[in-house]
């Protein structure tokens, strides 16, 4: 059986106090696998996004825990948890969050500045990694130059440079068109689990539905069952 | 430089123009306190410019002297009792008053005139043209060739002119360390000569020039001075009590402080505002920074350089534009009276430090409470 990535457990979010609390995620509890490209899907509001982050050690779960590698990242201390976050996990953010005043290599080499690599060599690896993706030529050029294909791959590209071993997207194809959403997610398929890492994704997108491994789908804060692909296609 | 302070460093200068108005910002600020604090410190300096150019080290005086203009005339016996002083090597009269000199077109200009001691000529300054024996010839004077010196229609040596309806020459052309505040020239004289040609009091000497025998005998004779009834001050002394009286007891320093003040608040204003614009406007970035790994302390960092990068290159601009501007001041306007001293600069630090302080807080607590959270939510 193939190696348990993630692993959360029990896990509940509430925001705010008294008559205008919130339950936004309830005792959810999965797990993912490398080698997998999981999916949670579920409509505005039924935090996933909440999830994604308890999981990705961003947001401190009200009470559950999570196992990343084995490790339970929230009884770490704080700083551990970001250098955790650095070395493990790798984002793609829905709006890409680029720094428009560094070159589109700077930007991709972020994470190795912030892990201490040389800026020489960090840039080096950063322009190795657009070249993955097809912008070795774009590498000096301001991120805002660049189509919103591009930038997402960009930001693909930001996210890959450390090699993490758990790559999180959130929305990726949001604000692509059909074929370009499908081709660069699918290029993240091929990318990552080749290496037999892990790929987590929140998406409503339906488009890229049947390129998951599993799906987790999310109402009103549960996951309400999950569903394997082919079944769903079936 | 670190990697981190790397991107720091572009993500501020490439944003050219926030960067340029958080500069122009700084350097206006900077500029202005220097300016205005070094105008007062070009005033001090020459509202003791006797005490500087004459270079006793200990000068005897009234009680009552609050500058060295303000002359209070000492009765001929204090001279007598200082020079009996233990711990006094030598001690000298000076002369110090003003009076009309009548040039050649029949103008009168008002001039200053210092009497040194005929025996030791004890304060002499640096001559630039003649012999200093010649102050001894009859109606002898030194002229100080100064900002001042056009106005005694640029004489040269045996240049004559009337003073008090007495005759004056010329014999010597002298240079000293600083011009005196008030736009008058300076004219040396022996004390003799400045007792005979102009009109006195009962009492003669302006102050008493003192050389202890050590330093450590300067307390002993400020003892035995006070004890007389009078006042006796180090050269250091002497410059600080006339630099108090503008100070505090003049409508200058009250108005150089306040704007000072202001020139600090519209550095402030301008560069917290625009800074805190940049962080805004950066703040997802650092919230996606936060998100990929970076920590609150690497992120304080990074807006700490920033801040103080701006700060020092606006500062140092800002002294430039003011030694630049001060030297083409100098140029056109001779009287004009600017010193730029390290206490100005280290104000003006202080004052820089503090806006990039107060900058930086601002940025660091808005970064601070960016939750990585909010970059997931959008």
């Amino acid at each position: 059986m193939a190696q348990a990535a993630i692993q959360a457990a029990g896990l509940n979010r509430w925001f705010g106090e008294g008559e205008a609390r919130t339950h936004a995620v309830r005792d959810v509890s999965f797990e993912t696998y490398f080698g997998e490209m999981l999916y949670i899907v579920g409509p505005s509001g039924s935090g996933k996004t909440t999830l994604l982050s308890m999981v990705s050690g961003i947001l401190r779960p009200s009470s559950g825990s999570v196992m990343i590698e084995g490790t339970d990242i929230w009884n770490l201390p704080t700083d551990e948890i970001a250098e955790f976050r650095l070395r493990k996990i790798g984002f793609v953010f829905q709006d890409y969050h680029l720094f428009p005043r560094l070159t589109t290599a700077e930007n991709v080499a972020i994470p190795l500045i912030l892990r201490k690599v040389a800026w020489d060599q960090a840039i080096k690896e950063a322009v190795g990694d657009l070249a993955v993706v097809g912008l070795e030529e774009r590498a000096t050029l301001a991120p805002v130059k660049l189509s919103g294909g591009e930038q997402q791959r960009v930001a693909i590209a930001r996210a890959l440079v450390g090699r993490p071993d758990i790559l999180i997207l959130d929305e990726p194809t949001a604000s692509l068109d059909g074929d370009t959403g499908r081709a660069i997610v699918s290029f993240v398929r091929k990318e990552v689990l080749t290496d037999r890492r892990c790929i987590l994704i929140v998406t409503h997108d339906p488009r890229i539905l049947d390129m998951a491994d599993r799906i987790l789908r999310m109402e009103d804060g549960r996951i309400v069952g999950p569903e394997k692909v082919a079944d769903r296609e079936a | 430089m670190s990697g981190l302070l790397r991107i720091a460093f572009k993500l501020l200068v490439n944003d050219r123009a926030k960067f340029a108005a958080l500069l122009v910002g700084i350097t206006f600020a900077v500029f202005l306190m220097i300016e205005m604090t070094s105008l007062f410190s070009g005033i001090l300096n020459r509202s003791s410019a006797t005490v500087i150019n004459i270079g006793a080290n200990m000068w005897v005086m009234d009680p009552a002297v609050q500058t060295v203009a303000n002359v209070i005339p000492l009765p001929d016996y204090i001279l007598d009792e200082v020079r009996s002083i233990r711990g006094v090597k030598y001690a000298v009269p000076l002369y110090s008053g003003g009076a009309l000199v009548k040039l050649h077109d029949g103008t009168y200009q008002s001039v200053s005139i210092l009497g040194l001691d005929d025996t030791s000529l004890f304060g002499r300054p640096a001559l630039l043209a003649g012999d200093i024996r010649d102050i001894f010839a009859e109606n002898g004077f030194l002229a100080v060739q100064d900002s001042e010196f056009r106005k005694l229609e640029n004489p040269t040596l045996g240049t004559d002119f009337e003073i008090n309806d007495h005759r004056g020459v010329f014999v010597g052309i002298a240079h000293v360390a600083t011009s005196g505040l008030f736009g008058v020239p300076t004219l040396y004289t022996t004390y003799n000569r400045a007792l005979q040609y102009l009109p006195n009091a009962r009492f003669t000497v302006s102050y008493v020039l003192v050389e202890p025998k050590t330093a450590s005998d300067i307390a002993g004779i400020k003892r035995q001075v006070a004890a007389m009834g009078y006042l006796a001050l180090t050269k250091e002394e002497f410059i600080q009590r006339i630099s108090n009286f503008y100070k505090y007891q003049t409508g200058i320093g009250t108005n150089i402080l306040l704007m000072t003040v202001i020139s600090f608040i519209v550095g402030l204003s301008i560069s917290g505002q625009t800074f805190y614009t940049f962080i805004l406007e950066n703040l997802e970035k650092f919230g996606a920074l936060k998100a990929i790994g970076a920590k609150s302390s690497e992120l304080v960092l990074m807006i700490l350089f920033q801040a103080t990068f701006v700060a020092l290159t606006g500062y140092g601009l800002g002294i430039g534009l003011c030694a630049l501007m001060i030297w083409l001041a100098k140029l056109n306007i001779p009287d004009y009276a600017a010193i730029i001293t390290f206490a100005n600069l280290a104000l003006a630090l202080a004052m820089v430090v503090v806006i990039a302080a107060v900058s930086s807080y601002i940025g660091v607590r808005k970064v601070l409470t960016i939750e990585p959270f909010d970059i997931f939510r959008g």
